[in-house]
């Protein structure tokens, strides 16, 4: 030890600076940075360069430019006189919308099924045995495939319909029909109502929990809730004098041929490529979901249940207080990656004439072809949707992770 | 580690700049010893691969032509099957030396992308194909239609125009890939197919039951369809205009892949210079003289190429219409060998 210490206090009086493992680490990493950023600018400078002298336009103006192509689906008000922008935008917000109500059914089925598996009746557990591994194992553009052209031929055709739900919901080939909630002058107040409920209800469960930790009454802060969140909209929409009615699809059964069938823009409406993307994308990752629930619920030991049962706690409670709570530690972080996952394969839709991201960035790639920009476009968008539900979910696991006392 | 990977930093930016002020066209084709020519996906009579696996088609047979020119061997080309949205890039990029998949001549794409076309090799427009049963005969009774078709071709954006001008409603819905394009008309996701003429006749074929649909008869935009290379190297730019020219040529003066060697002895000038009998015109596109000669010889004139890939006796039976030669009333009209 002594021979050591006098070895490194030595050391640095003695040596010259290259030899100075400090300094010479530093010098490799100013070396490597310095490499990388002239690497990144010898390639931007060199594509620009590339550009000018094929004589291939380049810059942002092109995105003021009107499209002069149609949409099968827009969330927002679009036509073929709107700009490049605004379509790549429409493409955009279609992603965003195939990727949340995705998530949202590969969620529940995946949990569903992954509860399944560990079921104490052999044909559900089969069942679900069957389901994830048939699903799994099938490329996702098949399944894609599968569920445009296969569900296609079962559908009836454009002027025919099959109806349901009390005839306010309506299928054929052209896609799903329902009614559409028009809002008149004064429906605001209904919205108002709606977050009124909403914040009330956050903090009375605050309250609640409060009083249940000082005191350990407990309220029935389920019941409340819903009653709030459903009441006081409705009150509010009876007191402002109904300001909102629906409009149903208009099925049209003479005159034109092509005018029978559903009338464009008349009533609620998906499209059949959404709903084939939406049901491949949410049962393909559900199947994924549902064996990270299956291990995280299997990963919290079985002398849990044990110990709750012996504190006088019913299955019930268990569940929900014990086993998830610790089962979500190992369930949320495999999630999110499937969550990144699906927003991510839905850019597949492009082989069903989905119009998401890819597809009307495409069509607009190929009128203008400014690629590099557009590519740059799609990358930012689906690194931005990634890190940002990476950064919900991280937020939402640091919530659920265990706090260790 | 690091003072070995600086140089090489150093040296593979060096080697891209070169590259980027790079040897022209034809001497990387020579090099390499083939010609890579980008082609549609499956486009029955333009390209597409026979049951062999072999490339055939009248946009195939211009590839074949062109590396005829400059090897004296059709089979010098290898194909580059790309989709509407990745065929500009593709060229663009040096990933296929010409592009010949049955592309429309727009200003925007000749001025704006880089890109040059070498001219037309097939004059087309923009159709409309039904179910027959649907008792549509005009394309202004389609208001309220499904259109199918491609994404990123000038389709998308005639069928805008044409029903916006028309004030028709009406629903685009569009694919990546021709098949799919098909699959989803024949399962009744539209009502209407719409491409340029030639291709509804080509994939009217693939339907279920080709004989229930009907292309109807408006025309509602021009296609000039014909091959593309990069901006910037006039030399290669010759060689596909005048390979396409020399196809024409051969057609208008009679010359045939079959009797191309007893017109070598022939008297008519335009002829032996067409054939390097006479001058020397294969030097003036870096090319040997006998280049006209080994196209014919080896893919024929434009009729031959016509009539095997598109014409009457075959599936698609089209006939020449404004495709026919200037001097049969068509608009095929190529600049003389002189």
């Amino acid at each position: 030890m002594a021979v050591m210490e006098q070895d490194s206090a030595q050391a640095p009086a003695r040596a010259s600076l290259v030899n100075d493992p400090k300094v010479r680490g530093l010098f490799y990493q100013v070396l490597l940075i310095g490499t990388l950023i002239f690497f990144g600018y010898f390639i931007v400078s060199n594509t620009i360069a590339n550009l000018e002298r094929q004589n291939i336009a380049s810059g942002w103006g092109f995105l003021d430019i009107s499209a002069g192509f149609g949409t099968s689906q827009a969330l927002v008000d679009y036509t073929e006189s709107s700009s490049y922008g605004r379509a790549i935008f429409v493409g955009f917000l279609n992603t965003l919308f195939v990727a949340v109500v995705g998530i949202f059914f590969a969620t529940i089925i995946g949990f569903i099924v992954g509860i399944a598996r560990l079921s104490n009746n052999w044909v559900v557990r089969q069942i679900s045995y069957w389901y994830v591994e048939l699903v799994r194992n099938v490329p996702l553009l098949l399944q894609i495939f599968f569920w445009y052209f296969a569900v296609l031929r079962a559908v009836p055709d454009k002027r025919d319909k099959w109806s349901f739900g009390f005839e306010n919901f309506h299928l054929n080939i052209t896609g799903l029909y329902g009614p559409k909630p028009v809002w008149e002058p004064g429906s605001a107040f209904i919205g108002y109502a709606l977050i009124i409920a909403i914040a009330a209800t956050f903090f009375i469960a605050k309250w609640a929990k409060k009083r249940q930790d000082a005191t350990g009454q407990q309220f029935p802060i389920f019941r409340t809730a819903l009653g709030l969140i459903i009441c006081l909209p409705v009150i509010t929409y009876l007191m402002t004098g109904m300001p909102m009615y629906l409009e149903h699809p208009n099925f049209v059964e003479e005159g034109p041929i092509l005018r029978r069938g559903f009338e464009l823009g008349v009533g609620a409406r998906l499209i059949p490529e959404f709903l084939a993307l939406t049901a491949a994308l949410a049962i393909y990752t559900a199947a994924f979901i549902a064996e990270i629930v299956r291990a995280g619920i299997q990963a919290v030991n079985h002398g849990q249940t044990e110990a709750a049962h012996a504190l006088g706690l019913r299955n019930s409670p268990t569940l929900r207080l014990v086993i998830i709570p610790q089962a979500m530690r190992v369930i949320i972080p495999p999630l999110t990656s499937q969550y990144l996952n699906l927003t991510k394969n839905s850019s597949l839709a492009v082989a069903i004439a989905y119009p998401d991201l890819v597809s009307m960035g495409g069509t607009v790639l190929n009128q203008t072809g400014q690629a590099i920009e557009i590519i740059a476009i799609w990358m930012a968008v689906y690194l931005s949707l990634s890190l940002i539900t990476s950064a919900f979910m991280n937020w939402y696991n640091q919530r659920m992770a265990l706090v260790e006392r | 580690m690091t003072n070995k990977f600086l140089p090489l930093v150093l040296g593979a930016a060096l080697g891209a700049t070169a590259t980027a002020a790079s040897a022209t066209t034809l001497e990387d084709i020579k090099g390499k010893g083939f010609i890579q020519c980008g082609v549609s996906q499956g486009l029955p009579g333009f390209s597409n691969p026979d049951a062999q696996g072999n490339w055939t088609g009248l946009d195939v047979d211009l590839c074949r032509a062109m590396a005829s020119a400059v090897f004296g061997d059709a089979e010098a080309v290898k194909f580059t099957p790309l989709s509407a949205k990745e065929r500009f890039t593709a060229l663009q990029s040096g990933e296929v030396d010409v592009l010949s998949r049955n592309t429309t001549w727009t200003m925007s794409r000749d001025t704006q992308l880089g890109l040059n076309f070498a001219g037309v090799n097939y004059y087309d427009g923009q159709g409309f194909m039904v179910r027959k049963d649907l008792g549509v005969t005009s394309a202004l009774e389609l208001s309220g239609a499904s259109v199918c078709t491609n994404t990123g071709t000038t389709t998308e954006l005639n069928v805008a125009d044409y029903f916006r001008a028309n004030n028709m409603p009406y629903e685009i819905v569009a694919f990546e890939k021709a098949d799919e394009v098909v699959a989803a008309y024949d399962a009744g996701r539209c009502d209407v197919y719409t491409t340029d003429a030639s291709g509804l006749y080509a994939q009217r074929l693939k339907l279920t039951n080709p004989g229930d649909h009907m292309v109807l008869p408006e025309i509602i935009s021009k296609e000039p369809l014909g091959p593309v290379v990069r901006q910037g190297d006039d030399e290669w730019f010759n060689i596909a205009k005048w390979t396409l020219n020399a196809m024409i040529n051969a057609e208008e003066l009679g010359v045939t892949s079959a009797n191309v060697d007893e017109m070598k002895g022939s008297d008519n000038p335009s002829i032996k210079r067409l054939l390097g009998v006479d001058g020397a015109f294969g030097e003036g596109i870096g090319l040997s003289n006998d280049w006209a000669y080994n196209i014919i010889k080896n893919v024929g004139n434009y009729e031959e190429s016509f009539n095997a890939n598109v014409g009457p006796d075959t599936p698609l039976g089209i006939s020449r219409g404004v495709n026919a030669l200037w001097s049969d009333g068509g608009f095929l009209y190529a600049a003389p060998v002189r």
